[in-house]
């Protein structure tokens, strides 16, 4: 992704900041790597011109007024106080100005807006905090088979920086996650946007895509992506408390690489299917499944639960101590709550195989001192869906 | 004998000054009164939400979360807004209207003193009960001063409720102070007193009372139906059961576009009055300025789904709502222009009511270039729920309605309490607030353009540099307005400041310069004459 400045002079107040900034600030908007994104940073690029040019001259004006009809210079104020050609004429030039603005905007906004003629189609799905992807087909054939969470790979320690702990920070802090979205270049790609629980904006800057992920309703947009690339973007509407902890990562391949993307991902979902079923076969001893059972529960529960188990009653309860993670009678209800959920608690069936369910029950049973002994197994899990 | 004598001073009071003690306050149906204790409750508000910003900057100040939980950072971030708008602002504005317009208009007081007086009390009240929702279980509110569905509703925090009847008594407030206006401006202005010849605040004050009243039931509807969903099984909201979440931003919307100009219409009128006084030349194209307020407050109602651009609208309806936005940069540009054209060939000086009446020409004309962008629906797919956004709201309101608002005391306190503030002291506060105001809300448009989005706690170290400065910004202009509370208290209550004149400024106009300084408890008891 480049990293040069992007100029824009009507910003003359960016010189201001730049002998505080990095060499990496980026001050204006990206032109992005799709037409529709050019087109919107022309747009904004012809707005902030104009805006300049309206703004030196009429502050210019009044900062002459300023300095020649001030008391001390100018001590016999004039009388006139209405001019109705003047009034007329600055009435009808900003309606011209608009309409200028206004023809491009029209044209850029029709072209935006058109999700006709889609080589593919994604299905964006939003919840809190996290993104799944689900490959609906490409070029005609049916690709519904590939589908997969996306959830932000820094780790919480690294953000979470309180009693004076400092922790390095990488270029894309908060800005990465574990499995970007992979899209061919040159492709237009459709993009069907929606939420299983609040509303969710999906953002990729580089392509000027904002589209709102409603639940209950399917929303439509559309890149082709000029450049192959890794672009990061975030969730932009206030979705909760990890709103700020759910990006998107975009890859663009050229279609040839998306192709064998395709094949790779189908054999490593066969394989892991193959591996998730000889996991449910296999008895796993009580060590296996805590370490197991720490490392999902610090990725998928530590963000509502805390990593002490603690929670942040009442929006999201304790476990540690709880019944339901203690009393022996419960562990069925505790397998369903964490496969189907409830409330504001997700399922995570569909998200985590019967291995890491079962391993992070075990992991709730057994840690933050709830000392149960129970060992759940996989195919407990699997007996359960 | 002295029990008679005890009982004439009573009633001599009665009829010739205010009642001693804390019931005066509570029973007072003076306009004067009610409009002091409205402004003292508006920067009471100021402060309290001021300090929820700079939990909020301090959170921001470096990369990472330091101080707060991302759960509390979001009551920060609803409370700021909340206590801003309907706490800090509003009331400000209301209480401006009640101790300008009698004394602007001709009249003794209020048409409606003692729902005046209700109006004012039910605030206290009902931000008693927002407030105290930080000491709950679950915490404050925690979904955004625009509360969307179904974030507020299925996943609303238990003082969700509590914030659903706080809104619904801050309305009541609110169409209350806007019904007194109006009653008020139409059957009590002084003989001659046409309305083409009211003050341009008392214009832009009927204006907004009028928005008031339109909008303000809309925002109680919203509530309310959020509080049906949330407790007596009802789906408005929900697709579930066959309502929409995109709805309660229509309804939301329609509330809080035309809100918007509620907050800036009355900072009109007092740029409107503050100009031409130091310009010593009358107000250039006062007939337009009218018709301009009118046509923004008719646009207002019609551009509410621009702040919805993303949210999956059909194409006619982007179309149809980017151009009426576009449409209101006509008016005001209008205004501006209009504002300029006073100063022209004026013979000005630059007391502090004008340099903060110039200050918000300047700063909110360049919220309003960011308005024109952001109206450009395919440029707002960008800039929308970004710090862009963030910095254009906080352009045409902290330079707007606050700077509006302090010009305004500034301009009229020497005739509310008979004493001159210090000149020296009010310009530090000026220079000390345009630098800290820039300083805090421009980085922000860089920010955004950048790709930083709203309401979030932490950021990509990409945006670090612009977050630090925006934070140094904001500590200083909370200081700077401890400042504006000293200069207060000492030209008030300091006991040294010097005696204002009747006239007070050399280039005023209007009735309220014709009573004396303080401006006697009554205003007008016999009506002015009016040529």
């Amino acid at each position: 992704m480049s990293k040069q400045w992007y100029k824009s002079g009507a910003w003359l107040a960016a010189m201001l900041f730049s002998a505080g900034a990095g060499a990496e600030t980026q001050f204006n908007m990206t032109p992005g790597v799709t037409d529709n994104a050019h087109r919107a940073y022309d747009l904004h690029m012809a707005a902030v011109w104009i805006c300049g040019i309206i703004g030196a001259v009429v502050f210019g004006a009044m900062f002459y007024s300023i300095v020649k009809h001030r008391k001390s210079v100018h001590p016999k104020p004039a009388h006139f106080h209405e001019n109705t050609l003047v009034e007329i004429v600055w009435t009808v030039i900003p309606v011209l100005i608009l309409l200028g603005l206004a023809i491009p905007a029209v044209k850029t906004l029709v072209a935006m807006e058109d999700t006709r003629d889609a080589d593919m189609t994604v299905m964006v799905t939003g919840s809190q905090w996290k993104w799944h992807y689900k490959y609906v087909d490409a070029d005609g054939k049916d690709l519904s088979d590939i589908g997969f969470y996306s959830l932000l790979s820094t780790p919480r320690d690294t953000f979470e920086n309180y009693g004076g702990k400092t922790t390095e920070k990488s270029e894309t802090y908060l800005k990465e996650v574990d499995k970007p979205l992979v899209i061919p270049t040159g492709k237009k790609v459709r993009f069907l946007v929606t939420s299983e629980d609040v509303i969710h904006s999906w953002w990729v800057p580089a392509f000027a895509v904002k589209k709102d992920a409603v639940p209950g309703f399917i929303n439509e947009t559309w890149t082709k992506v000029n450049e192959a690339g890794v672009y990061r973007g975030v969730c932009a509407e206030l979705c909760g408390k990890d709103h700020g902890f759910m990006p998107v990562v975009v890859k663009a391949v050229s279609p040839e690489e998306f192709q064998t993307w395709v094949a790779d991902t189908r054999t490593a979902m066969a394989e892991a299917k193959k591996a998730a079923e000889a996991d449910v076969d296999r008895v796993w001893a009580m060590d296996e499944l805590m370490k197991k059972g720490e490392e999902v529960y610090l990725k998928n529960c530590s963000a509502c639960h805390q990593a002490t188990g603690a929670g942040m009653p009442p929006t999201f309860p304790a476990l540690a101590g709880s019944k339901i993670a203690t009393d022996k009678a419960q562990i069925p209800d505790h397998i369903g709550r964490v496969l189907k959920g409830k409330g504001a608690m997700p399922a995570f069936g569909a998200m985590l195989s019967d291995m890491e369910i079962a391993a992070v029950i075990t992991y709730e049973r057994n840690a933050f001192g709830n000392k149960t002994g129970d060992a759940v197994q996989p195919k407990d899990v699997k007996a359960a869906r | 004998m002295s029990a008679v004598i005890h009982e004439h001073d009573h009633h001599h009071d009665d009829h010739h000054g205010p009642a001693k003690g804390l019931t005066r306050w509570l029973y007072t149906t003076n306009h004067k009164d009610i409009g002091s204790l409205y402004l003292w409750f508006a920067f009471t508000m100021f402060l309290i939400g001021g300090l929820f910003a700079l939990v909020i900057r301090a959170e921001l100040f470096i990369p990472g979360l330091q101080l707060v939980k991302p759960e509390f950072f979001n009551q920060m971030t609803t409370l700021h807004g909340l206590v801003m708008v309907f706490g800090a602002v509003m009331p400000a504005f209301t209480g401006l209207a009640n101790w300008l317009i009698p004394m602007m208009i001709g009249a003794p007081d209020m048409a409606l003193p003692r729902m005046n007086n209700w109006s004012f009390w039910i605030l206290p009240v009902a931000f008693g009960m927002l407030l105290s929702s930080l000491f709950m279980d679950g915490g404050a509110p925690n979904f955004g001063w625009t509360f969307y569905a179904p974030l507020s509703t299925k996943f609303g925090p238990p003082s969700t409720d509590y914030f659903i009847f706080g809104v619904h008594l801050m309305g009541i407030s609110s169409i209350m102070g806007a019904i007194n206006v109006i009653v008020t401006v139409m059957n009590m202005r002084a003989p001659g007193m046409t309305y083409m010849k009211m003050p341009l605040f008392v214009w832009t004050w009927l204006i907004t009372a009028f928005l008031l009243i339109m909008v303000m039931p809309v925002l109680a509807g919203a509530v309310t139906m959020m509080l049906t969903d949330r407790h007596f099984g009802t789906s408005f909201f929900d697709a579930a059961g066959g309502g929409d979440p995109v709805m309660f931003q229509h309804v939301f919307w329609f509330f809080g576009h035309p809100e918007v100009y509620i907050m800036i219409l009355p900072s009109f009128g007092i740029a409107s009055a503050i100009i031409p006084t130091f310009a010593r030349k009358p107000l250039f194209g006062y007939a337009s300025m009218v018709y301009a307020t009118a046509s923004i407050a008719g646009l207002s109602f019609i551009v509410w789904a621009h702040h919805m651009f993303t949210t999956g609208m059909p194409l006619a309806g982007e179309l149809f709502f980017m151009i009426c936005t576009m449409l209101i940069a006509v008016p005001t540009g209008v205004k501006v222009f209009n504002w300029v054209a006073t100063m022209w060939q004026g013979s000005m000086t630059f007391e502090a009511p004008m340099l903060f009446a110039i200050a918000f020409v300047i700063l909110f004309t360049i919220g309003g270039f960011s308005g024109i962008m952001l109206a450009l629906a395919p440029a707002d797919f960008q800039y929308h729920d970004t710090y862009f956004v963030v910095a254009h709201f906080h352009y045409v309101l902290f330079p707007g309605a606050i700077f509006g608002t302090i010009a305004a005391v500034y301009y009229w306190l020497p005739k509310w309490c008979g004493r001159m503030y210090s000149e020296k002291l009010a310009k530090i506060h000026f220079w000390w607030s345009i630098i800290a105001v820039n300083l805090t809300f421009f980085p922000m448009h860089f920010s955004g353009l950048a790709g930083m989005q709203r309401r979030v706690p932490d950021y990509a170290i990409q945006f670090a540099d612009f977050n630090m400065l925006s934070s140094i910004g904001a500590f200083g202009l909370g200081i700077g307005q401890l400042f504006f509370f000293y200069i207060l208290w000492k030209t008030i209550w300091g006991g040294k400041a010097p005696k204002a004149t009747a006239q007070v400024w050399e280039g005023a106009e209007g009735l309220e310069w014709t009573l004396p300084s303080p401006a006697p408890y009554h205003s007008f008891t016999e009506p002015p004459v009016v040529k």
